[in-house]
Formats: C-alpha cells, sequence, structure tokens
C-alpha cells in the first residue's frame, strides 16, 4: 500500500495533490459519526417519543451536505478549497451586512464590501501572505469608513463602521485561513499534507460545536451566559472541552505537526477559541433580535451560525500552527 | 408552458434571487398549489417579483403569473417580450378609463386556473415605510373569485437590494413570510382591512432587515467647527 493516492485526472492543467492515507480515515470516521448521528435521529422517536426531533434531523441531513462539499474542496486541493470558502464568506458576509445597523446612504457601501472577498481570497490565490494579513484589518479598516465620509451621512456613523469592519474581518479575513493552510510549503513537515491540516481545524471546531450541544443536551445544568446565550450551560462547555481536547490529543499527530507540548497547547486552547467563536455571535445576535442570521441550512440556520466558532479558531489554529513549524 | 420561460426561471430567475437575497422562505407550506388564487404582497422593488417567482416549486411556478403595469412593462418591444414571455406578466392599465375593465386580463387568468400575484399598494413604495393604503382592485378580484384563496406575503428587505430608481442591485438577504390565507367575506373595506392587519402582523415577525430607523432628532449643533485641526 502506497502512502498517497493520486486522482486519475487534472483540473484546468492543475493537478490535484495526491491525498495522503489518514485523511480517507479521517473521513471515514466522519462519516462513522454521520451514521451515528443518522441512527440516533431515527432511532430516539422510538425510545423517547413524544418530543419532537426532526431539528435533529434537518441537523444530521444538512452535516451529510456539508461534509460532502468540504471533502470534494478538499480532494481537488486548494483552488477548489479557495472557491468553496469564498462563497461561504460571501453568504456569510451577506447575511451579516443585512443585519448590521444601516442607513440608506450605506447601499453602495455595502455593496462594496462585497470586493473584499475577491481581493482577500485574490491574495491568498497569488500567495500574498504579508498583503493579506494587513490588507482587511489595517486597508479596508480605513478606507472603508473614509468611504462613508465621502458619502456624507454621520449618523450613528461609528456604531455603523466598526459593525461593518466586524463583518468583514470575521467573515472574510478569519475564515480566509483555512484556505490560506492549504497553502503551507510542501517542504514543511507535514503528515497529511495541507489538507490535512485543514482537515483537523475543521474537525475539532465541528466537533467542539457538537460535543458542547450534546453534552449540553444531556447534562446541562448551570447556565454559563444566561444574559447572552441562554442554552449555554457549564456542562456542555467542560464536556465539549474536554471531549474536543482529546479528539486534538489522539488525532492530532496524524494530520498535523504536532507533538509533546504543542500538541497540549493546541488541545488545550482550540476548543476555547471555539466556544468564545460562538457565545460572541451569539451577544451580536442578541443585540440584532434574532436567533439565527438565516434560514439556509436547515437545522442549523445560517452559514454565519455555522461558522461562528471558525472564525475565531482558524486564525488561533493558523498563528499556533505557524508559530509552532518556524520554532521547530 | 413555454421552454423559454422555464429555462429563464430556473437558470436565470432562480440563481439570481439567491445569489442576490438569499430566498429565506417562512410559511412556505402556505403558498397555493393549484389556482385559481391570489398572492397579495407588499411592494419596494422589481426583487419582490424576483422573489416571488422563485418561492413557488416547479410544477406550481408553471402558473404563477404577477399583475403588472402595461405602460411600464410594456414600454417597448424588448421589455415587452420579456414580460410577457419570460416573467409571463399579467398586464392592466394603470390609467384605465373603466375602472373595471382594468382587471378583465387578471379575472381571466384566474378564470383559467392561474396563481395570480397582485400588490394591492400599487406601486413600489422606499424600503422602510410603512404599507401604503390598499388599493381596492384585489378586493375586486376576490369578490370576482370567492372561491380562490388570498394569500398574503410579507417580503422583508428587497426594497434595500434594488429600491426605487437604483440601478446596480446589492446584494442583501430577504426574507418572504407566507401568512395564512384569507377569503372573500362579501364586504370589500373588511376584506381590504383584514388583509392589511395580515400584512402588517407578517411584517412584525419579519427579521430586521431594515435600514436603521430615524429614531431620535438631529444631536444640537454647537456654533463652532467640532474636531478642527486650527488650534
Amino acid at each position: 500500500m502506497s502512502d498517497v493516492i493520486s486522482l486519475p485526472f487534472s483540473l484546468f492543467g492543475y493537478a490535484p495533490p495526491p491525498l495522503a492515507w489518514p485523511l480517507l480515515w479521517g473521513l471515514a470516521g466522519v462519516i462513522a459519526l454521520l451514521t451515528l448521528g443518522a441512527l440516533a435521529a431515527a432511532l430516539l422517536p422510538l425510545v423517547r417519543p413524544g418530543r419532537d426531533y426532526s431539528d435533529l434531523k434537518a441537523r444530521v441531513n444538512s452535516w451529510w451536505v456539508m461534509v460532502a462539499l468540504l471533502a470534494t474542496a478538499l480532494a481537488l486541493g486548494w483552488p477548489a478549497t479557495l472557491a468553496l470558502f469564498a462563497v461561504v464568506s460571501f453568504i456569510a458576509l451577506r447575511e451579516f451586512l443585512s443585519l448590521a445597523p444601516a442607513r440608506p446612504e450605506d447601499r453602495l457601501i455595502i455593496l462594496g464590501s462585497y470586493l473584499v472577498v475577491p481581493m482577500s481570497y485574490g491574495f491568498i490565490a497569488i500567495n500574498e501572505y504579508g498583503i493579506y494579513l494587513v490588507f482587511v484589518p489595517v486597508w479596508v479598516f480605513l478606507v472603508t469608513p473614509f468611504l462613508m465620509a465621502m458619502a456624507g451621512q454621520t449618523r450613528n456613523y461609528l456604531q455603523r463602521a466598526s459593525s461593518f469592519h466586524w463583518g468583514q474581518v470575521t467573515c472574510v479575513y478569519a475564515i480566509g485561513f483555512v484556505v490560506f493552510l492549504m497553502r503551507t510549503p510542501a517542504h514543511l513537515p507535514m503528515p497529511a499534507g495541507p489538507a490535512g491540516l485543514v482537515f483537523l481545524l475543521l474537525a475539532a471546531t465541528e466537533f467542539n460545536d457538537v460535543a458542547q450541544y450534546v453534552w449540553g443536551k444531556l447534562f446541562g445544568r448551570h447556565k454559563i451566559m444566561p444574559t447572552v446565550s441562554p442554552n449555554k450551560t457549564w456542562e456542555g462547555f467542560v464536556g465539549g472541552w474536554a471531549s474536543t481536547a482529546a479528539l486534538i490529543w489522539l488525532i492530532g499527530p496524524i494530520f498535523a505537526p504536532l507533538a509533546g507540548a504543542n500538541l497540549a497547547i493546541m488541545a488545550a486552547l482550540l476548543p476555547l477559541a471555539g466556544f468564545a467563536g460562538d457565545v460572541t455571535m451569539s451577544a451580536i445576535k442578541r443585540d440584532i433580535g434574532v436567533k439565527d442570521t438565516s434560514h439556509l441550512i436547515p437545522g442549523h440556520g445560517g452559514v454565519l451560525d455555522r461558522i461562528d466558532s471558525l472564525t475565531f479558531t482558524a486564525p488561533l489554529y493558523f498563528h499556533l500552527m505557524t508559530f509552532f513549524i518556524l520554532h521547530r | 408552458m413555454n421552454l423559454a420561460r422555464h429555462a429563464f426561471l430556473r437558470l436565470i430567475a432562480r440563481p439570481l434571487a439567491r445569489f442576490l437575497t438569499g430566498a429565506d422562505v417562512i410559511g412556505r407550506e402556505r403558498l397555493p398549489r393549484a389556482g385559481p388564487a391570489i398572492i397579495a404582497a407588499n411592494h419596494t422593488s422589481h426583487v419582490d417579483t424576483l422573489l416571488l417567482l422563485t418561492v413557488f416549486p416547479p410544477g406550481v411556478v408553471e402558473r404563477v403569473r404577477p399583475v403588472a403595469a402595461a405602460d411600464y412593462f410594456l414600454r417597448g418591444p424588448v421589455i415587452g417580450w420579456f414580460s410577457r414571455t419570460l416573467v409571463g406578466i399579467v398586464p392592466v392599465a394603470r390609467d384605465g378609463g373603466l375602472r373595471d375593465d382594468v382587471l378583465a386580463p387578471a379575472r381571466a387568468a384566474l378564470a383559467a386556473g392561474d396563481i395570480v400575484i397582485i400588490f394591492p399598494e400599487g406601486t413600489r413604495g422606499p424600503a422602510n415605510d410603512e404599507l401604503a393604503p390598499l388599493k381596492s382592485g384585489v378586493a375586486r378580484l376576490a369578490a370576482a373569485f370567492p372561491d380562490a384563496p388570498v394569500t398574503p406575503v410579507w417580503i422583508e428587505g428587497a426594497g434595500r437590494v434594488l429600491p426605487k430608481g437604483a440601478f446596480l442591485p446589492a446584494p442583501m438577504n430577504c426574507t418572504v413570510l407566507v401568512g395564512e390565507p384569507i377569503r372573500w367575506t362579501g364586504d370589500k373595506t373588511a376584506f381590504l382591512n383584514a388583509l392589511r392587519g395580515s400584512l402588517e402582523a407578517l411584517r412584525k415577525t419579519a427579521p430586521p432587515q431594515r435600514w436603521l430607523q430615524e429614531a431620535e432628532p438631529d444631536p444640537p449643533r454647537s456654533s463652532g467647527e467640532v474636531g478642527g485641526s486650527e488650534l
């Protein structure tokens, strides 16, 4: 059995990188977990009838679609992954800008804000890491409020300008780090290639979301942030944190160059970042007065609801990994 | 149904509506599955029509026809072909002389078993505005077809995507909220009040996909320049 499998075709002259075996095992693990979820959704109504399990069923069904999209993109390599996440960023940004405080004068600013998506992802495509790092946090940050000043409406100016930037950073810049992992130079040590780095990030982040939800549903008693997210409990948080830390500890070294103290730091911090991203978005939604940012993904809500934890875990994971690799 | 309209709805209208608005629908199961039926919606943008053409499943959308002003939508051969063949409008004359004849094409469509979309405000209003007074045409249509359900639909956010007079659409999420169908009660005022009440109730449950409201008055201005750099 060889170490890698090559896809038997190329895409517009671009040959997808060979897939490492761990990725196929990883995918098999995800499919096993999803099958477990589907079984739970099918059996729970028989075991404990009387409650509505349609939400669980919708959630699991949506997961199948999301996993299929992600697996295909990762298998096809960085251009497909970039395209997928650019679409994710666009939809999330559209959801955010539609709920953010805005005035009629902001319509063209909002239209122009979408240019941040192709530009930011464009810097990933041409591998300009230095420009990518400062483009949204510095240049978009400076130019957007200036254009708003040109438009001349100063009512709620600071509130509007800062929320636009909040959306640009979380929906576009932070999510872009997922794709930048795919551009990791090949000479760096990666046990399962760049796609392995992305797989570990996504698997750990989403596992954390699900684990918090399941622990909370099963044992949740004590509310952790009742004014922000009334359904979140200490039991869900601690159970999710411990489960995800254990998962990273177990599978981390298979997919990423993590060992010893580095592995322990990643295992401890990533679930915390996931929780932080989740409750930060909850605070914003509570402020605006909505439960979900849209109804695009049955059982989950909007794209922004799905990627809220990823907006925090992606930059953390990327920068920790960079630090670990550069300070080997 | 003609192939051009089918291709237009599937390949252009639906993807465009999804791209521009996300096309969220709440209460889709309350939409009529067969004609004759009337959809009564608020109107702030051409995006309203685009959205309403994409919320119906295939097999039903073939029968969906928006009532539209002939003077605007048939004003040239190209736009006329687009409106008739692709959008499938029922043209009505806004300035019409004999009041009842104006709606004859809409009655014919209902008689043929179509689902007719009507914007009872009569024209597009600004995005944030309250519902304009409802014109009586919808009541006369309902009176002519008392068995046809009148389904109120509130469309939130379309007036921000493409307001009246704007050329470039700005993608922003919209939500289509479908209410419980109401029926002709025999009284025009009561019917219009019921429709208006239903539309306003739907609006209250819509996500806040609207511009910031003018809540507070202008802050008092001092006579001197604020934040000037000349010290």
